[in-house]
């Protein structure tokens, strides 16, 4: 809502002008916000108010979007009420971040489209809501990965499945959440089911006999939908119930196809013969709201790229197999395949042959496509190792390629604080190698700190986690003889003697797992960046010293669909002469985007089996990228956003800055004993190694 | 004090009545065969495959009293092979369960063993070879294995923990067997057998099994297993509306993410 409670007195033209010059002023475009003002006038301060947040809050996105919120706020106010206000703005941004700034446009100026899917059904479901669940829904039905995207129309090209962004078929937001299982789950039939064909039967073929391609295609996706409902009901009777109860009755026009196809048996050649029967008459078919449509030709090429990937990948994994095109060349016998109960099993010479996994769920996967493994994967492919195809995704080199080509390794939501919302998908991370460094660095700063390190090295061997003997217990694995002599002498005096006569051993296990999450942003050139390296090289002693699991990680990156992460020691890599190469190559890069750092770093220390968690950043500024509004307020919020996250996965933060305005900010991240600011950047590396030791202990 | 100890060994336990066990290979005449052999062996495969059942049904066959222990990571080496307690004024040795067993020719099942520290587990490492002995330090004895005894041990390969990870010096001893959920049909008549519900049911149960087993790796760490669908049927059986009593016992059981909840709801709605 408003940023404060305004007065009532609403705001003249002239005042709005001003304002909206404020937000506004970072656009390019020198148009004058005067008539944007004069459309305002007439609203009330409450409302102006919300505009004006509006407003703000698009054009940190792009200034045409602010624009454009700002020209239709008035007309947009007529219609919606608060929420409906702020919803339509966030329908806005949300394409904006998907599909860009015209798909946002476009949707911005359909107010009349915007407002009919509002009133006519307060209740619409979105994809972005039931996107996660339906997923792993999908997951858990079908063996083989099946992705979900939103799509114009709902359909499948068997490895994704495409939903409409929004569905308001249905009077209720669950009624429509439901649609979507629903129609998630007659897409995945398709692709399990054999609505694509198989070895035996070419889709295509069949459907070439129609002139009238589309007509044929809405019918054979209307008796694909009666068909495949039944076919679930035999494996998911509670799901297929679920969708009856959705659709309803069958609308007239299907009641043939109800009879003849809705059998758990029925076959999509039983369809097409069908099918035939309908093309011949002049009817459309009855609109199904939970049907998707058929796109064949995008199916049919995806299949057949999959089925050809596959038989590959079975064929090398055969080939490698004794007697089997590896070692003793042609003329031996093909495996004999065992396809029954739905398992592919392969035999040579009666023996069952084990194969990599990655090849049985490629036999699996077209055992489901073809209905049988095609031939030519059981050709022997010559002498080799087993290798599974490479992905197209895997590229190797490429790093001096514009990386906004590539594809990101993990994409990472960021949190907008004015939006009050995730942005999906928002930041764009790659794992980038180091090259390695001056391979002498380390030995050269360890030589000249030697007495330090050695100090530090003390240190921390006494807090090493040994084993204790605790003697006087009540019970234990050993007699304490001393406390059985003293007990024996007392009874003999006839004192009470004590019970406590057991030595136990206590393990100090440090179970402790630390990340160092290293600034590698422009502002570290020079002698922050000598500070941070040496720091890092006693730390390392430290912690070798002390045998605790950890790992150093830097960052940098410029802009959201650039944030590097150049690991310099991973959790399993041990200190040696590469890292040593690494520590030396750190070097000052570009900006500072701090949340997706942390999220990636703690996904990363999430994995390791420690109790304890430990993320400590070592940087020098405040959070900062280029271009966008990272710098200043936002850019604080999505890292104490990403901070927050850290902490309820159970990962405790920390910050060592050398900021002498740290102390304005980092409380609000970190928490008000969690962080150090350091006045003298040169008492990094000494304090480095006492911070961590205050923290681990 | 007398001059030798007194020595106290707990008394074991004998199987009496023929535990429920579905044999899916050859895992029965393997493990006879090892008993013969006097080899030990190891079961590997997920929880609730039915590892812990085949040993006690494999002791009730051979007839032998069947000794278990659950590893923990506190388990100590005296927690195994046994320490001295204080009875009036004397020291008395009381026999660990690896002792007893050993002493009785018993069947010993360490079972999770990768739970257990590493230093505890060397100690069966003289038992688990041609040797065959075990060394009870504290009393100067070294314990000959009779014939009869044998060691089982058991762990779970799905875990990823690298600290979850068998020593190769330990894995090294024994002859591994493979456990996995039996094949879909062979599974349903297990439930059904185990659970007292009607083949309809036992079947959709499975395939319920089959489903969350696909969310393997995608948000849960174990698909459901063959024991969580017994408590499901059992559940049925006594009177329970078949998707709560999974709800309950099997997709409750398995995540306490709730967005993971709601899809593994899903699936049950799915398929009752």
């Amino acid at each position: 809502m408003t940023s404060s409670t305004p007065s009532s007195r609403k705001l003249f033209s002239d005042e709005l002008e001003l304002r909206l010059d404020e937000v506004l002023f970072a656009s390019p475009s020198h148009r004058s916000a005067k008539n944007i003002a004069d459309g305002l006038e007439r609203l009330g301060r409450e409302q102006q108010e919300r505009v004006l947040h509006w407003v703000a809050v698009a054009a940190q996105s792009y200034a045409e979007i602010g624009y454009l919120v700002a020209t239709l706020a008035p007309r947009a106010l007529d219609r919606l009420d608060a929420s409906g206000f702020e919803a339509w703005v966030l329908a806005g941004l949300d394409a904006y971040d998907r599909q860009g700034g015209q798909a946002a446009m476009a949707l911005l100026r359909d107010l009349d489209g915007f407002c009919a899917a509002r009133e006519h059904v307060p209740a619409a479901a979105r994809l972005a809501d039931v996107e996660s669940r339906l997923s792993r829904f999908l997951q858990g039905l079908s063996g083989r990965a099946l992705a979900l995207s939103h799509g114009a129309f709902a359909h499948t090209d068997t490895e994704t499945v495409f939903l409409p962004a929004q569905l308001a078929a249905l009077p209720t937001a669950a009624d429509n959440r439901r649609l979507y299982k629903a129609m998630a789950a007659l897409l995945w039939a398709q692709t399990r089911h054999g609505t694509f064909g198989s070895a035996a039967l070419d889709i295509e073929a069949a459907l070439a006999r129609w002139a009238d391609r589309e007509r044929a295609l809405r019918w054979f996706a209307t008796l694909e939908a009666v068909r495949l409902e039944a076919v679930l009901g035999a494996e998911l009777p509670g799901l297929a119930a679920e969708i009856a109860a959705l659709r309803g009755p069958w609308p007239t026009g299907l009641e043939e196809a109800v009879r003849r196809l809705s059998r758990p048996d029925a076959a999509v050649s039983q369809t097409l013969t069908f099918l035939a029967e309908c093309m011949a008459g002049e009817d459309e078919p009855p609109q199904l709201a939970h049907a998707g449509a058929i796109d064949i030709e995008a199916a049919l090429r995806v299949r057949a790229a999959r089925i050809a990937r596959e038989a590959e990948t079975v064929r090398r994994a055969l080939s490698t197999l004794k007697g089997f095109g590896g070692r003793q060349g042609a003329g031996e016998e093909a495996p004999a395949v065992n396809i029954e109960g739905g398992r592919v099993e392969f035999s040579l010479d009666g023996e069952v042959a084990a194969l990599p996994p990655e090849a049985r769920a490629a036999a699996q996967s077209l055992l489901q496509d073809l209905g049988e493994l095609p031939p030519e994967c059981l050709v022997p492919a010559g002498p080799g190792a087993w290798q599974p195809t490479q992905r197209e995704g895997d590229e190797g080199g490429g790093e001096n390629a514009l990386t906004s080509h590539r594809e990101p390794h993990r994409r990472y939501d960021e949190w907008d604080y004015r939006r009050r919302a995730y942005r999906r998908g928002w930041c764009h991370l790659f794992e980038v190698d180091l090259a390695p460094g001056d391979a002498d660095y380390v030995a050269k700063v360890s030589l000249r700190n030697t007495a330090a390190i050695r100090q530090i090295r003390r240190r921390f061997e006494m807090l090493r986690g040994e084993d204790r003997l605790l003697g006087r217990q009540p019970e234990g694995e050993e007699v304490d003889i001393d406390a059985l002599v003293e007990a024996a002498g007392d009874r003999a005096s006839g004192a009470e003697p004590s019970a406590r006569l057991f030595c136990r051993r206590i393990r100090n296990e440090r179970s402790l797992a630390a990340m160092f999450m290293v600034d590698m942003s422009g502002s570290t050139k020079g002698w922050v960046n000598d500070a941070e390296r040496e720091s890092l090289v006693m730390l390392c002693e430290a912690l070798e010293t002390l045998g605790d699991a950890y790992a150093i990680y830097g960052f940098s990156g410029w802009t959201r669909t650039r944030c590097d992460i150049y690991p310099v020691k991973r959790f399993d890599e041990r200190y040696d002469a590469t890292v040593r190469g690494r520590i030396a190559a750190i070097e000052a890069k570009d900006y500072t985007r701090m949340g997706v750092a942390i999220r990636h770093l703690t996904q990363l220390l999430e994995a390791q089996p420690a109790r304890h968690k430990l993320l400590v950043t070592l940087s020098d500024g405040r959070p900062d990228d280029f271009g966008d509004e990272y710098r200043g307020h936002y850019g604080i919020e999505d890292t104490r956003r990403a901070l927050q996250e850290a902490h309820e996965r159970g990962v405790r933060s920390y910050c060592v800055t050398i900021d002498r305005h740290g102390a304005d900010y980092l409380p609000r991240l970190y928490g008000p004993a969690r962080y150090a600011v350091l006045d003298d950047v040169w008492k990094l590396p000494l304090k480095v190694a006492d911070i961590y030791r205050r923290l681990a202990t | 004090m007398s001059e030798a100890a007194r020595v106290s060994t707990p008394k074991l336990q004998q199987i009496e009545r023929e535990p429920y066990y579905q044999p899916i290979g050859d895992e029965v005449a393997l493990f006879e065969s090892a008993h013969r052999r006097r080899l030990p062996v190891l079961l590997k495969g997920p929880t609730g495959c039915g590892k812990t059942r085949f040993v006690e049904y494999m002791a009730w066959r051979l007839k032998r009293p069947l000794v278990t222990v659950a590893c923990h990571d506190d388990l100590t080496t005296a927690d195994l092979v046994g320490r001295y307690l204080i009875v009036g004024n004397e020291t008395v040795w009381v026999d660990g369960p690896l002792t007893a067993a050993v002493r009785a020719g018993a069947i010993c099942y360490l079972d999770e063993i990768v739970e257990a520290r590493k230093d505890t587990t060397v100690v069966i490492h003289p038992l688990a070879d041609a040797r065959r002995i075990l060394a009870v330090d504290k009393r100067g004895e070294l314990v000959a294995a009779p014939d009869p005894f044998m060691l089982v041990v058991s762990y779970n390969p799905g875990y990823q923990s690298v600290l979850k990870e068998i020593k190769p010096s330990t894995r090294q001893r024994f002859v591994a067997l493979d456990f996995d959920y039996p094949e879909a049909a062979v599974e349903a008549g297990i439930v059904a057998a185990e659970g007292g519900v009607d083949a309809e049911t036992a079947r959709r149960l499975v395939k319920l099994a089959e489903l969350t087993r696909n969310l393997k790796g995608a948000g849960l760490d174990e698909g459901a297993s063959t024991r969580l669908l017994v408590h499901a049927a059992q559940l049925i059986a006594d009177g329970v509306a078949p998707a709560i009593a999974c709800t309950a016992a099997v997709a409750r059981a398995l995540t306490d993410d709730p967005d993971m909840t709601g899809t593994l709801d899903d699936l049950v709605h799915a398929v009752f």
